[in-house]
């Protein structure tokens, strides 16, 4: 009996699974950092959250009667981004609803990975952050870190209370709303991720890191990060702030790294990925300066998300030797 | 380089390993067939009708199949012996086609009839180009004196010696350069003389710098020799392309070599090229001097379940299970037989199937390597888009040929697929692309037809 099949007959070695187990190496930097700043809670946030996408993963694919795909590893992608943007004392029951929203409600009722229009962790960060404003507003840190933010209140609540974690203000939230007696961390604290914030987005080196591996194993190219971090920087220096602490504060890193490079609700063409990440980085800078809120990543990139048909058509490769008019044009 | 291209998300061509094995390994023929089942259409366009019976006897180079329209090119028997059968049968492709079926004598009689042609202008050079029975060797099979002719409107000014062969594992075409490159300068040079072309560009990769050198030696020869008569205007130059996929399809190594866009739906010609591989040039020039059509073909033999991989000149129509005996067999059942290369060939479903003109490989697979991948969801990676040297959408391509939208790939200019499956060799969630791109290049013909018809209904009535 031969085999007989469409050609090509051979095939590249890189698969869904493949590229999904890159980006959760990339991200393992930032769930060990994580660990150093916000004590083991933190890194655990990660297991549960990772562990939740994908326990709702495999559920609602047998529910649905469809073909098991948590295998392909998305899930666990979802679960780690959905966790390294939630604050390190967020209760688990939060996490977990966030885990369901993201899986069943943003990824598998559009058809699962693939036919998703916005990215799972964003919207379901957005859908917690208002529904749970409350708890989703209590940043904290080691006592060690929360000082260097607010070193007063810092060392007063470890005194009294003797607790793990110290709530404190995180250095975006002290540039939008300063408060007498806090400062912005120096700009090493914030590239280390010394300071209070979500357990994935206050470590810059650790993102980098995860960045780097990316580029090198080719499963990100350079041109959305580039053109995002570019944009929102350029923005807000040019409305007076610092840049530097709008670089290295918040979830801009992250996002430039693991939500604006995400495949499925980005476009595909090098142009489309500028005008996504350049669109991103002003939505960005706006909602960071002008909104009430301190942050706007995530409104940003849910935003981007749902231009990004149109941007794919806009930007459009032309094919070799096109013909300046299609036929519909011409009729 | 290669890293430079791939942060920034560049590059455009794929490198699927080269497994070319078979490189240091010159054509060695194979002889002994007991019988030989020639079909009579193995070119674009139609084929041949039989002008042998059964129980005829003929020799090497008889006309065994006289062609039926001027696209068609004719057909000679590559065995001594009687005709034992003529029936219609389906070719590997699918379509349906008479075969003659020459029971070998052993003794390879060549015919005394055979005698080299005499050109004195264009016209005599290309019916000799038609009497030799050659079609594209590179493995299209367009026939090659109605390439060589192109409208008189097209002002061709350029002749392209594809050396490339980028497809994996085959190596023909470098042992050709090797071996034969006098005989590959000479069937370039005169072809140009006789088209009225002045300048020659030889286009090869660097994976193979020793069949450049040996092509621009033998370049040098000529100029220096007696082919100087046929030397063009603006001389030959020979070009040395970085290795990658699919630097040899007509249309890349056209816009590689000359900067030059063939238009959507065009032709070479139109931008004033004429591409011939260099094996359909070395068996030109071996015609021109001996008179001998196009009979045998040079292959590569390779894969997984080969004994003994290498390069092979057997007669056409020779069964691809006897070729494989004659080349020492194989070490595991055969899984997978491919008759030309890995990312365009054609799977066989039949171990008996013949060799074709335009055959330049057959591979013989493994289980393992015959193992197809299960295909899951697009992830948009872009990776397709990257990869199509036509830059196509194959993703969106792919999505409007499974909903059957003639209008929306049309759109998507499907027509100028050139079907290399770089796109579904990229792809990571294993999509069958470049299959779904040429069914949906039939729902386009398709529907083209069907508009066609009603307007002839509406005239009639």
């Amino acid at each position: 009996m031969l085999h007989v099949s469409a050609s090509p007959h051979i095939r590249d070695n890189v698969t869904t699974q493949r590229i999904m187990l890159h980006v959760i190496i990339a991200l393992l930097p930032t769930v060990i950092a994580s660990g150093f700043i916000f004590g083991l809670r933190a890194p655990m946030l990660f297991a549960i959250s990772a562990a939740a996408c994908a326990g709702f993963e495999a559920l609602s694919r047998i529910a649905m009667k469809r073909e098991q795909t948590v295998g392909d590893l998305s899930a666990i992608v979802t679960g780690l981004l959905l966790a390294a943007s939630l604050p390190a004392e967020t209760p688990i029951w939060i996490v977990l609803i966030g885990a369901f929203m993201a899986v069943v409600f943003v990824k598998q009722m559009f058809g699962g990975l693939g036919s998703n229009f916005a990215n799972p962790a964003v919207t379901a960060r957005i859908i917690l952050s208002v529904s749970f404003a409350g708890p989703l507003s209590k940043f904290s840190a080691l006592p060690r870190y929360a000082a260097t933010v607010t070193p007063g209140i810092a060392f007063d609540q470890v005194a009294t209370s003797g607790a793990d974690l110290v709530s404190s203000a995180t250095p975006l939230g002290v540039l939008n709303n300063p408060i007498p007696g806090t400062q912005v961390p120096s700009t090493m604290d914030l590239f280390l991720g010394r300071h209070a914030g979500c357990i994935g987005e206050v470590c810059i080196l650790a993102i980098l890191i995860g960045g780097l591996y990316l580029l090198i194993t080719g499963v990100i190219d350079i041109w959305a990060p580039l053109a995002y971090i570019g944009s929102t920087v350029a923005f807000v220096a040019q409305l007076g702030k610092d840049p530097v602490v709008h670089l290295f504060s918040g979830a801009l890193m992250l996002a430039a790294f693991f939500m604006v490079t995400d495949y499925v609700t980005t476009p595909a063409t090098i142009v489309g990925k500028i005008t996504f990440g350049v669109g991103a980085g002003i939505l960005t800078g706006l909602l960071r300066i002008f909104s009430a809120m301190p942050e706007g990543v995530s409104y940003a990139i849910l935003l981007m998300n749902i231009l990004t048909p149109h941007i794919e058509r806009w930007t459009a490769p032309i094919t070799l030797g096109a013909k300046k008019k299609t036929r519909k044009q011409q009729s | 380089m290669k890293l430079k291209f791939q942060w920034l998300g560049l590059s455009r061509a794929i490198h699927p390993a080269g497994n070319k094995h078979t490189a240091n390994q010159s054509i060695v023929p194979l002889t002994g067939f007991k019988e030989v089942s020639i079909p009579l259409d193995m070119q674009v366009g139609p084929g041949c009708k039989p002008t042998v019976a059964k129980g005829d006897h003929v020799n090497i180079g008889d006309k065994i199949g006289e062609p039926l329209g001027p696209w068609s090119v004719p057909v000679h028997a590559s065995v001594s012996g009687k005709v034992t059968k003529i029936e219609k049968q389906i070719l590997s492709d699918g379509g349906k086609a008479e075969y003659v079926t020459i029971e070998s004598d052993g003794k390879n009689t060549v015919s005394e009839a055979l005698a080299p042609p005499v050109v004195t202008d264009k016209e005599s050079f290309l019916k000799a180009v038609r009497d030799a029975g050659l079609v594209g060797l590179g493995g299209a099979a367009f026939p090659t004196h109605i390439k060589l002719n192109p409208p008189p409107d097209k002002n061709v000014d350029t002749l392209i010696v594809n050396a490339a062969e980028c497809e994996p594992y085959i190596t023909t075409d470098h042992r050709i350069a090797l071996d034969y490159a006098d005989d590959v300068i000479y069937g370039a040079l005169v072809t140009a003389h006789w088209c009225g072309i002045d300048t020659v560009i030889i286009g090869t990769e660097d994976n193979k710098k020793d069949a450049a050198r040996s092509l621009e030696e033998a370049v040098k020869r000529a100029k220096e020799g007696e082919c100087n008569a046929f030397w063009p205007k603006n001389g030959v130059t020979a070009k040395v392309l970085p290795t990658s996929y699919p630097t040899g399809a007509e249309k890349v190594l056209i816009a590689l070599l000359t900067d030059r866009v063939v238009p959507e739906g065009g032709l070479p010609a139109d931008v004033g090229v004429i591409v011939q591989n260099i094996t359909t040039l070395c068996v030109l020039a071996q015609n021109l001097k001996t008179g001998m059509p196009l009979v045998k073909k040079a292959i590569t033999l390779d894969g997984g379940a080969v004994k003994k991989p290498g390069n092979y000149e057997v007669p056409i129509g020779a069964p691809i299970r006897d070729v494989i005996e004659c080349a020492g067999g194989t070490v595991s059942e055969p899984a997978k037989i491919i008759m030309g290369g890995p990312m365009m060939g054609v799977a066989v479903d039949d171990i008996t199937r013949p060799i074709l003109k335009n055959n330049n490989a057959i591979l013989i697979f493994d289980e393992k390597e015959a193992k197809l991948p299960k295909e899951s969801a697009c992830i948009s990676c872009g990776r397709c888009l990257r990869a199509c040297p036509m830059r196509l959408q194959p993703m969106k391509l792919d999505k409007a040929a499974r909903a059957i939208n003639p209008n929306e790939l049309e759109e998507l200019h499907v027509m100028n697929c050139i079907e290399c499956g770089s796109c579904t060799y990229v792809c990571p969630a294993k999509r069958y692309l470049v299959q779904n791109i040429r069914n949906g290049k039939a729902y386009v013909r398709a529907e083209a037809q069907a508009a066609k018809e009603n307007a002839k209904k509406g005239d009639s009535n």
